[in-house]
């Protein structure tokens, strides 16, 4: 299987009659780390509500490891492998740490809409939330409501919602918004574990995260990619410069 | 783990024990049909729990697949009476827990394509739907009487002829006991957690593989299921269904029940439905303004103890494990002699009001303490106003030092619990 882990062919979306995303096309191969950078309102939230099935595009077509998942419903979409985390955060604010752990791994693991096992007795299930929630270092919150975290927790349980599953596409938005420093290192040395061997698309503002951890790096401005490639060629790219990363740097 | 296990063991073997018991204590035919009315609420409300509590849906039309359920429950009820069916009446609570499964099912597939006021509305105008059909339909749905029926059909078997009450109570504490651990063991399934994300999130819900609509519609087929064992419990207890029972006023009957017991914990509906009962039951024999002080009382909660009475418990747990309840108790005691008299004053002038409007009832004498109450006298009406007042004050003031004893009682349990 040659087939890119994410594939987008023309994709066109359109509010009314504002466009937002004027014909996207991207090609993410399998293990990858790519970045989507850009300035405010260039659209890459939306490019990632696209992908992840929280709004139809208008025209065009996305592929997830070569098969076409357009305009398919969010659950579908996460049933089929790819999994996405939010730049609000967007968590089970009355369950405790564990279940919302644990809430991510039931379909994977085929107990879908089951109302004859009781989930305490699932062992397969217990094990992996168990790991994920002290992967995450959340396990001294293990029984704490999800909604009373403060924000780098919340985030980082909000990381552990997403690759519980064991996806293989992995879509994170901006996963250090608001963070101190010593957060963001933390964030990164986790998303570099627990993304390993999977394909990660990421949208992110802080360049240093961007550079340190991307394999390829693409430019959205105004609903188009100005440019995708190493991090070395972005960097030297005049019309990426003009566009984004002077106005960053200065 | 074990612990666990074994603390609800013991919780539902002293819930069984008790409800064997009640009506050894409790002799009264009065108290026994008073008994046989709360083991039936206690199913309902905790199946409208699985909606509200649970999976965050606001249904006004519960009671539609109480009343379907209790309407085809009567009918086959009356067929096994003239021979045409054998079904053995300890079952017939099934006959109506499939019958609202099947409606919860076709109806339910409409309702839940929407969550949040969408839902509520469009149960609500499905119970008003059902109840304009049950006057359209008189075949089915008996128009205004009602569809009746006998509970005592064909040879007892082993003494058991369903004719004496006590034996219609033990059928409700057996069925009720079942209902109870089924609906408790489905809050701990996969359906039953994530029935619990899809209220906290739908939309994440959806991002871990969960389509919300398909939960909640699940959700409610199977509440729909045991609000049909609580309606064939209820043909078989009053022995006669009517419109009232889909009706929208029992939809919000059993809304208050699920309200006033507290959504939040698995328990809070049983309370309610209990409490509920009981007021309707007691209260209305007592007074005509029954219904004014029940909807205070529901107002009351609202505004002041939005989890209901279970939250009211829970909250208390803490400090209760610690020890440091006992602080809080000198302040309770006042607050509630408090409320005593600012209750007497409450219902000394409602019941004079109700006495003014009505002059039905001559010569029942209303009395407060020791001072009679005549309303067409305005001392009366005036010593009524300045207990009221007082009350209150009293009241007011007493809620001072309870936050101060709150406040401080959980400082406490916070640094105890920090070091």
């Amino acid at each position: 299987m040659n087939a890119s882990a994410l594939e987008l062919r023309q994709v066109h979306k359109s509010f009314g009659r504002t466009p937002i995303i004027n014909g996207v096309d991207l090609a993410i191969a399998r293990g990858e780390r790519h970045a989507v950078i850009g300035p405010n309102g260039a659209g890459k939230s939306t490019l990632f509500n696209l992908v992840s099935g929280r709004f139809a595009p208008t025209s065009g077509q996305i592929l997830l490891g070569g098969e076409e998942i357009t305009g398919l419903d969010a659950h579908e979409i996460n049933r089929r492998g790819l999994s996405r985390s939010f730049q609000i955060t967007n968590i089970f604010p009355r369950l405790s740490v564990y279940e919302n752990v644990r809430c991510a791994l039931l379909w994977p693991h085929g107990y879908r809409y089951s109302f004859w096992q009781r989930v305490g007795a699932l062992q397969d299930i217990r094990a992996r939330a168990e790991e994920i929630v002290g992967r995450i270092g959340l396990a001294a919150r293990r029984d704490r409501p999800a909604g009373v975290l403060s924000y780098a927790e919340q985030r980082a349980l909000e990381i552990g919602i997403t690759i519980a599953g064991g996806a293989d596409v992995i879509l994170l938005d901006e996963p250090t918004a608001g963070m101190s420093r010593s957060e963001t290192r933390d964030t990164v040395e986790l998303i570099r574990s627990v993304t390993q061997g999977k394909t990660l698309v990421m949208v992110e503002h802080d360049m240093g995260v961007v550079f340190g951890l991307a394999d390829r790096i693409s430019v959205l401005v105004y609903g188009r990619v100005l440019a995708s490639g190493a991090p070395d060629e972005i960097r030297g790219n005049k019309a990426v410069q003009e566009a984004y990363l002077g106005t960053e740097a200065a | 783990m074990r612990q666990l296990t074994f603390r609800r063991f013991l919780v539902w073997g002293a819930t069984a024990v008790v409800m064997i018991a009640l009506p050894l204590i409790f002799r009264q035919g009065f108290a026994l049909s008073m008994l046989s009315q709360m083991g039936i609420a206690i199913i309902f409300a905790l199946s409208y729990n699985m909606l509200l509590g649970q999976t965050g849906l606001l249904s006004f039309g519960h009671a539609v697949y109480y009343g379907l359920g209790a309407y085809i429950c009567a009918h086959t009820l009356n067929a096994v009476g003239a021979g045409r069916l054998h079904i053995p009446v300890t079952l017939l609570p099934l006959v109506g827990g499939f019958s609202g499964l099947l409606f919860g099912a076709t109806l339910g597939y409409v309702t839940t394509r929407r969550a949040g006021t969408p839902f509520a509305m469009i149960s609500l105008g499905i119970a008003e739907m059902v109840a304009a059909s049950a006057l359209m339909l008189p075949g089915f749905f008996g128009g205004e009487g009602g569809v009746a029926t006998n509970r005592q059909v064909g040879p007892a078997w082993h003494g058991l002829s369903y004719g004496p009450q006590i034996q219609v109570y033990y059928l409700i504490v057996g069925w009720c006991f079942l209902s109870m651990i089924a609906m408790f063991a489905l809050t701990q399934t996969p359906l039953g957690r994530m029935a619990n994300a899809v209220r906290d999130n739908p939309e994440r819900a959806k991002f871990v593989g969960y389509n919300p609509t398909r939960v909640r519609y699940l959700m409610l087929c199977l509440a729909s299921f045991f609000a049909g064992i609580a309606g064939g419990l209820g043909t078989i207890n009053y022995e006669i269904v009517t419109a009232e029972n889909v009706g929208v006023a029992a939809s919000g009957n059993v809304l208050v029940m699920a309200f006033v017991g507290g959504v939040g914990h698995f328990f809070g509906p049983i309370i309610g439905a209990v409490l509920v009962s009981f007021l309707q039951s007691a209260l209305s024999s007592y007074t005509q303004a029954w219904l004014l002080y029940f909807g205070l009382f529901f107002v009351v909660m609202v505004l002041f103890a939005p989890g209901g009475i279970a939250s009211l418990i829970t909250v208390h747990g803490p400090s209760v494990r610690t020890g440091l309840f006992k602080r809080l108790v000198p302040g309770y005691v006042l607050s509630g002699l408090a409320l005593l008299i600012l209750l007497a004053g409450l219902i000394s002038l409602v019941e004079m009001i109700y006495q003014f409007g009505e002059q039905t009832e001559p010569g029942k004498e209303l009395k407060l303490l020791w001072f009679a109450l005549d309303p067409s006298r305005w001392t009366s009406w005036l010593v009524a106003a300045i207990v009221f007042v007082v009350g209150a004050a009293l009241f007011l003031a007493s809620l001072r030092p309870v936050r101060a004893a709150w406040q401080s009682v959980n400082a406490e349990l916070q640094a105890r619990s920090a070091a």
